[in-house]
């Protein structure tokens, strides 16, 4: 269990974490979701007190991290894949970290198995590939056999079948009953594993949730809508209390009624349809809303496409779906 | 030190299973945690033992090691023994004034670089890396990590200097035994030796803490390059008579001056400026100071 309780970081005038309130649980696994430069990287570094948080605290099932008389045996973390010394092998590398610990030489096989590494545990680390590294990371932090496990960013640079395997391992992990700690930008791939979401941008907690409550909330449905005679789909649909959104492309999109009564009404009135389609937006869309106003470095692709919230269609959007209006302004 | 081996099994092929002997009792803290894992493997409180172990692997499993210390022993035994070699085939005999043991002094002067790359490096190449934090979050306690690498650093290059200053030591006297007429001391032998190593290593202590301090292996390594060489340069550039004196302190405690004065003999003893075992002190006394700062950063900063 690790409680954060109004942890803040701030560089010079800038607050990369701001007042972060949120408890890691044991027996799930807890996604950390936020894009670049959200704080997450620094969050879990004052989590490890490697950075002295400019205020609160984190406690570690109860305990300072500084106070933990047993590190290794309590958390695991991986923060980056390249925080090793080129020049020393994947087993030495292991073991004076196990030693530091006074954990047995014959763990480091054991985690060097455990992550497949064995047959190149005695190579330079330099030649290492980034998954090889990511490996040798999360052999790292399982080397402790730890009640709490961080890993930050564990699918950078892994192969399809690593991702699978490290999707597997972190989900058994918490099986057991550990606390399981992930960060990632990647709502897709935190969708396949966590049971938990915390979501942050620009340091301010933006949802402390479950992933079952954070798909039924914000994976909307809505139905998609296509005529050449554009006017008077729009006023068949409006005598029928509907209320539609037309996107850049002259779609219509509808909340809240299904296509088969959409289907009938067009046919009732005789408008051809070129496409009646439900459709459900995805949690990458739903996340990149959630954190529109947060993203701290903006790539401008086409002018004119604001993030803005709450400009959807007329009484469309129900209070917390800002980031439905962006979705549909990109017309996607 | 291995601690007690438990019954090896996959840690983690398998929870806990209630009833099972040698497993702990399920804790219950909420339906999203039926229970709260527990290792298998015997929990020990890890202490500076431990630590020491762990800086000893890290620092005998890189490279950089190796060409360091194999450096430093190779300059210290080639040119002491090159000069001997030079000095035993010359005609004329040495002086009375100067012994045999001085003719280690340039090849330890050389040896100096690659003792202080190598402190710098053991620290300075975890900031590089980021290899830093893994080390801190295994051991949290960060006076422990700094106290375990000035240990292991500290012993390391004291040992091999000493090796490498008394093999010179020994073959220089027993080469020019019959070019030489004097009588070499016990304490000129002792401080020749044993002194030079200890003032090379605190030299080298220095280096890590300036390591510790700056965090970057390149302007760490120059900075101790400055330190060893610029007060010798400048003073070679003060002219002026006002600044004679700056100049004469500048030359009397420039590094290379302090470890010529482990090999005065009475004969060739300086007027002024350090003497006899003074200049031990004064490294000593600057690695103390500088390690202090580097433990005061290592402590308080972020890593």
């Amino acid at each position: 269990m690790i409680e954060l309780q109004g942890l803040t970081k701030r560089y010079g005038d800038k607050l990369a974490v701001d007042g972060l309130t949120c408890t890691v649980r044991p027996g799930i696994v807890t996604g950390f979701l936020g894009p670049n430069g959200a704080g997450k990287s620094t969050t879990m570094r004052m989590m490890l007190d490697l950075d002295n948080p400019t205020a609160g605290t984190v406690l570690i099932d109860g305990k300072h991290y500084r106070q933990l008389r047993d590190p290794l045996r309590a958390v695991g973390a991986l923060l980056d894949a390249k925080a090793m010394h080129g020049g020393r092998s994947a087993y030495n590398h292991l073991l004076c970290l196990a030693q530091s610990n006074g954990i047995p030489g014959s763990r480091v096989r054991e985690v060097l198995d455990t992550v497949g590494l064995t047959s190149v545990a005695k190579k330079r680390s330099k030649g290492f590939s980034l998954g090889m590294g990511q490996r040798l990371g999360i052999a790292g932090a399982l080397l402790g056999d730890p009640r709490i496990l961080m890993f930050d960013e564990p699918v950078n640079g892994l192969d399809p079948e690593g991702i699978h395997w490290i999707r597997n391992l972190m989900k058994n992990l918490a099986a057991q009953g550990r606390t399981v700690f992930v960060s990632s930008h990647l709502m897709s791939e935190m969708a396949l594993t966590a049971d938990h979401l915390v979501v942050i941008g620009q340091g301010r907690l933006l949802a402390d949730t479950s992933m079952a409550e954070f798909i039924a909330q914000n994976s909307r449905s809505y139905v998609r809508l296509r005529s050449p005679d554009h006017e008077r789909l729009l006023d068949a649909l409006a005598a029928a209390g509907v209320a539609p959104v037309t996107t850049a492309d002259g779609t219509l999109e509808v909340d809240g009624t299904d296509a088969a009564r959409l289907g009938e009404l067009a046919a009732r009135h005789g408008i051809v349809l070129h496409e009646l389609s439900p459709q459900q937006a995805s949690l990458e869309e739903a996340f990149m809303g959630l954190t529109a106003e947060s993203v701290e470095y903006h790539a401008h692709s086409s002018p004119g496409e604001a993030p803005a919230a709450g400009q959807g269609g007329p009484g469309d959007p129900p209070p917390g779906a800002g980031w439905g209006a962006g979705r549909r302004e990109k017309g996607s | 030190m291995t601690a007690p081996q438990p019954p090896q099994q996959p840690a983690y092929a398998q929870a806990p299973q209630p009833g099972q002997p040698g497993t702990p009792p399920q804790q219950w803290t909420g339906a999203a945690a039926p229970f709260v894992y527990v290792s298998p493997i015997p929990v020990r409180r890890a202490n500076l033992a431990d630590a020491l172990k762990s800086e000893w692997t890290k620092i005998r499993s890189v490279r950089s090691t190796l060409w360091t210390l194999g450096v430093t022993i190779v300059l210290i035994l080639g040119i002491g023994l090159l000069a001997a070699g030079v000095v035993s085939s010359a005609e004329n005999d040495l002086g009375a004034e100067s012994s045999p043991l001085t003719l280690g002094f340039f090849g330890v002067l050389l040896s100096i670089i690659c003792v202080i790359t190598l402190g710098v490096l053991t620290i300075s190449s975890e900031f590089g890396t980021g290899l830093i934090r893994t080390t801190l979050t295994a051991c949290p306690d960060r006076a422990r990590v700094l106290t375990a690498k000035v240990v292991v650093f500290f012993l390391l290059s004291f040992v091999i200097t000493l090796i490498s200053t008394t093999l010179v030591a020994m073959s220089d006297s027993a080469l020019l035994a019959d070019r030489w007429s004097g009588e070499i001391t016990g304490a000129e032998y002792f401080k020749a030796t044993v002194g030079v190593s200890l003032f090379v290593a605190f030299l080298g202590l220095i280096a890590l803490a300036v390591g510790a301090l700056l965090r970057h292996s390149a302007g760490a390594i120059t900075t101790m390059l400055g330190v060893v060489l610029l007060p010798l340069v400048a003073a070679m550039f003060m002219f002026t008579d006002s600044l004679e004196g700056v100049r004469k302190a500048l030359f009397e405690y420039s590094v290379p001056n302090l470890l010529a004065t482990f090999y005065e003999t009475g004969a060739t003893q300086a007027s002024s400026g350090p003497t006899g075992w003074e200049p031990l002190w004064i490294v000593v006394a600057a690695a103390g100071v500088t390690l202090g700062g580097a433990y005061a950063s290592l402590l308080n900063r972020d890593a």
